[in-house]
């Protein structure tokens, strides 16, 4: 253990090489091109490969490419890239391959601000990639949590056999921080789960007591099929509703039996709150900002709950922690999107987004004075928005 | 020269998966069995071997096929294999495109993979249209034929996929027809054994869509064409000038130079259990 002065997109490599990363592919892009360097010059070091592909494209391709033929893969962008990367993260999802996203969330849409931090991809995060389907997303907080939430993310990917979404706003991505990353060898890590069966028995895509059917990778004996379209237990594209719809709900059921584990969030100071803030990534830390003054100038009680996982949604936390207050507020770097989900979740009860899309923080003062603000649906973002 | 076909039927996913879903008479079926033939005259292990495909007719090939098949998203079957490839350096990874899949949507993969001469075999079935989305313009689509997207004629040159290949830094370039089947056996063979990005294209048809756009509705006729209008690499050096619409057959190029794959295992041994090097402090722009 060491003490070091780290970026978050750092501590997001670490964790990757730490979590067993073997392959990274990708495009450089602002604000995440830090992890593609330190992948190309760490991968080498430790028997691992990095690849310069020629699109976003491309590079999720090769991701799943390298994941099917039994190596841990990532790859990291940001908004254009995302948006590039969509179609084959169904495919991922689809073909149940293990592989990590992580997109450094910058001002958009389209080129946007590219140096300028947003929270404005989480909603593509749950439905940018066509069809219906689970996902998993997590927002770290903190260079620390750059480092631990890559790690579950290639933990998850491993176990669930799904691409998980690293969802790291430009602010934590570049952030330094003094860290003390834990040594490898007290990190749990997951390793996707290897069929036990000969190969004549092996069902790829299989409906196995655990939802994760074991998964072989290229060239060990198993040979199988694998495509994006709706296939059956062996992996060979069908349109029979027998075989189809077991597969369709499985690939859910395989997530939402994990809600304890998957779905993570902190609260703060929540037990006489009066007022909840919701917050992730950098935004939750004006948040506690926020409470601080809210609570020693104002005297309101104020308490924090911060979404470490953003899809699934943590309904329940949310739920419970929306229980006693009287006003909800969502503060977040956008113009209100998991403020949908929360809306959704906690009923008639007030909700009140703070944000912003001009590629600026959520200040502290702009969460204080919707703290503050007499009438609890005045919403407070930085751009004239009709509604 | 073996035709035996019981030979390959063992590659076959015989009793999974057929029939298969192409139309009768097609000539992507002839490229299947030339591929089997090739890899059961290699001696290939069938675990050793990944084929990799795209979207299209000619992408539905690997599902028949006793191999580690992936079948990917449209275009995106090199970039796939590329992944594959780094992984498993030891696989002989073959990758079946149709000319749309490896040309338009799957362009820029073509000249990324070919550049970087990585070893993969690119077999591209080029039926000059569309098929499997009912006869649309392709990248291959002669000028001035039909499509149902060309219905007043097409007006766009076609790609030459071989010296798009050769000129992007592909190491063995080679086409052959359905015609010609013996000889894209051995192609095919020559491709597969290749140590760098080798392409073949193999000159095929699709009397369903490009046929009865372009009168020419029997599958019999546009394999008498192929017969009538191509010609070997040897004859066509001996010609000062080619005939129009002329298919020329055989290698075309055939050059050794250094491997992606090989060249990363030299970065691997320079850079393990080194100290990491230091940062190359480069003037940063932002986009
Ligand atoms: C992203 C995307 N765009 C479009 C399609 C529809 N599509 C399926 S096959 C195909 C073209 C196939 O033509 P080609 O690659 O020449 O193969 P062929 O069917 O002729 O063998 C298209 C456009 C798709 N599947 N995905
Ligand atoms: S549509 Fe054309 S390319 Fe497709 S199977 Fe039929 S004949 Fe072959």
């Amino acid at each position: 253990m060491t003490i070091q002065l780290l970026q978050g997109n750092h501590a997001c490599a670490r964790g990757a090489l730490t979590a067993g990363c073997r392959f990274y592919a990708g495009y450089p892009i602002t604000p995440s091109s830090e992890i593609a360097e330190i992948m190309a010059r760490e991968l080498p070091r430790v028997g691992g490969k990095f690849i310069q592909m020629e699109d976003e494209i491309a590079s999720m391709a090769a991701v799943i490419g390298a994941s099917v033929g039994g190596l841990k893969a990532m790859t990291a962008t940001s908004g254009p890239g995302f948006s590039l990367m969509q179609e084959n993260i169904g495919y991922a999802i689809v073909a149940e391959i293990p592989c990590v996203v992580v997109n450094v969330m910058r001002v958009g849409p389209s080129t946007g601000i590219a140096t300028h931090p947003s929270q404005a991809d989480v909603m593509q995060a749950r439905w940018g990639t066509h069809g219906d389907h689970p996902i998993i997303a997590l927002a770290p907080g903190s260079v620390l949590e750059a480092f631990e939430l890559t790690v579950k993310a290639f933990n998850f990917a491993e176990k669930y056999r799904t691409p998980v979404l690293v969802m790291m706003d430009e602010v934590v991505g570049h952030m330094r921080e003094k860290v003390d990353l834990p040594d490898a060898g007290s990190v749990e890590i997951v390793n996707r789960e290897m069929p036990s069966v000969p190969p004549e028995w092996y069902e790829p895509f299989g409906n196995p007591p655990s939802d994760v059917p074991p998964l072989a990778p290229f060239g060990e004996g198993y040979r199988y099929h694998i495509t994006g379209m709706l296939h059956d237990p062996r992996g060979f594209p069908t349109e029979r509703l027998d075989e189809i719809q077991p597969w369709i709900e499985r690939i859910f059921r395989k997530i939402d039996r994990h809600l304890d584990e998957i779905c993570m969030w902190e609260e703060d100071s929540v037990e006489d709150a009066r007022v909840l803030i919701i917050a992730y990534g950098a935004t939750a830390r004006s948040a506690r900002q926020a409470i601080k003054i809210a609570r020693a100038r104002y005297g309101r009680k104020v308490g924090l709950l911060r979404l470490k996982t953003l899809w699934p949604f943590p309904e329940e936390a949310v739920e419970r922690a929306a229980e006693d207050v009287q006003r909800v507020i969502v503060a977040e770097m956008n113009l209100g999107q998991m403020a949908l989900e929360v809306e959704r979740v906690v009923g008639r009860k007030k909700v009140v987004r703070v944000g912003r899309a001009d590629g600026q923080m959520v200040t502290p003062e702009q969460i204080v004075d919707a703290i503050r603000a007499p009438q609890p649906q005045a919403v407070s973002l930085r751009v004239a928005v009709p509604w | 020269m073996k035709q035996d076909d019981q030979g390959i039927y063992e590659y076959l996913r015989h009793h999974k998966k057929f029939p298969h879903v192409w139309c009768a008479g097609c000539g992507i079926g002839i490229v299947m069995g030339s591929l089997l033939r090739s890899i059961r005259n290699l001696e290939l292990g069938r675990d050793d071997v990944a084929i990799i495909s795209g979207i299209g007719c000619a992408g539905r090939m690997p599902v028949y096929m006793d191999f580690n098949t992936l079948h990917t998203t449209h275009g995106r079957a090199l970039a796939f294999a590329t992944g594959l490839k780094l992984a498993r350096p030891d696989m002989e990874v073959i990758v079946v495109m149709g000319d749309g899949d490896a040309l338009a949507i799957g362009g820029n993969h073509f000249i990324h993979a070919a550049r970087r001469n990585i070893d993969l075999t690119a077999v591209i079935v080029n039926n000059s249209i569309y098929g499997m989305t009912g006869g649309q313009s392709s990248p291959t689509t002669p000028l001035g034929a039909f499509s149902a997207t060309a219905p007043y004629r097409h007006i766009e040159q076609p790609f030459p996929i071989c010296q798009l290949a050769i000129a992007a830094g592909a190491s063995f370039v080679a086409r052959g027809t359905v015609y010609h089947v013996t000889e894209l056996d051995r192609l095919l063979e020559q491709a597969i054994q290749k140590r760098g990005f080798a392409v073949v294209e193999a000159v095929s048809y699709c009397y369903t869509t490009f046929g009865r756009a372009n009168k020419m509705r029997s599958p019999v006729e546009m394999m008498r064409l192929l017969k009538e209008n191509s010609i070997t690499v040897q004859a066509a050096q001996k010609m000062e000038k080619l005939p129009d619409g002329a298919i020329v057959r055989g290698v075309l190029h055939n050059e050794d130079k250094p491997e992606y794959t090989e060249l990363y295992d030299q970065i691997i041994e320079q850079a393990h259990g080194q100290p990491s090097p230091r940062k190359r402090q480069v003037r940063r722009g932002w986009a």
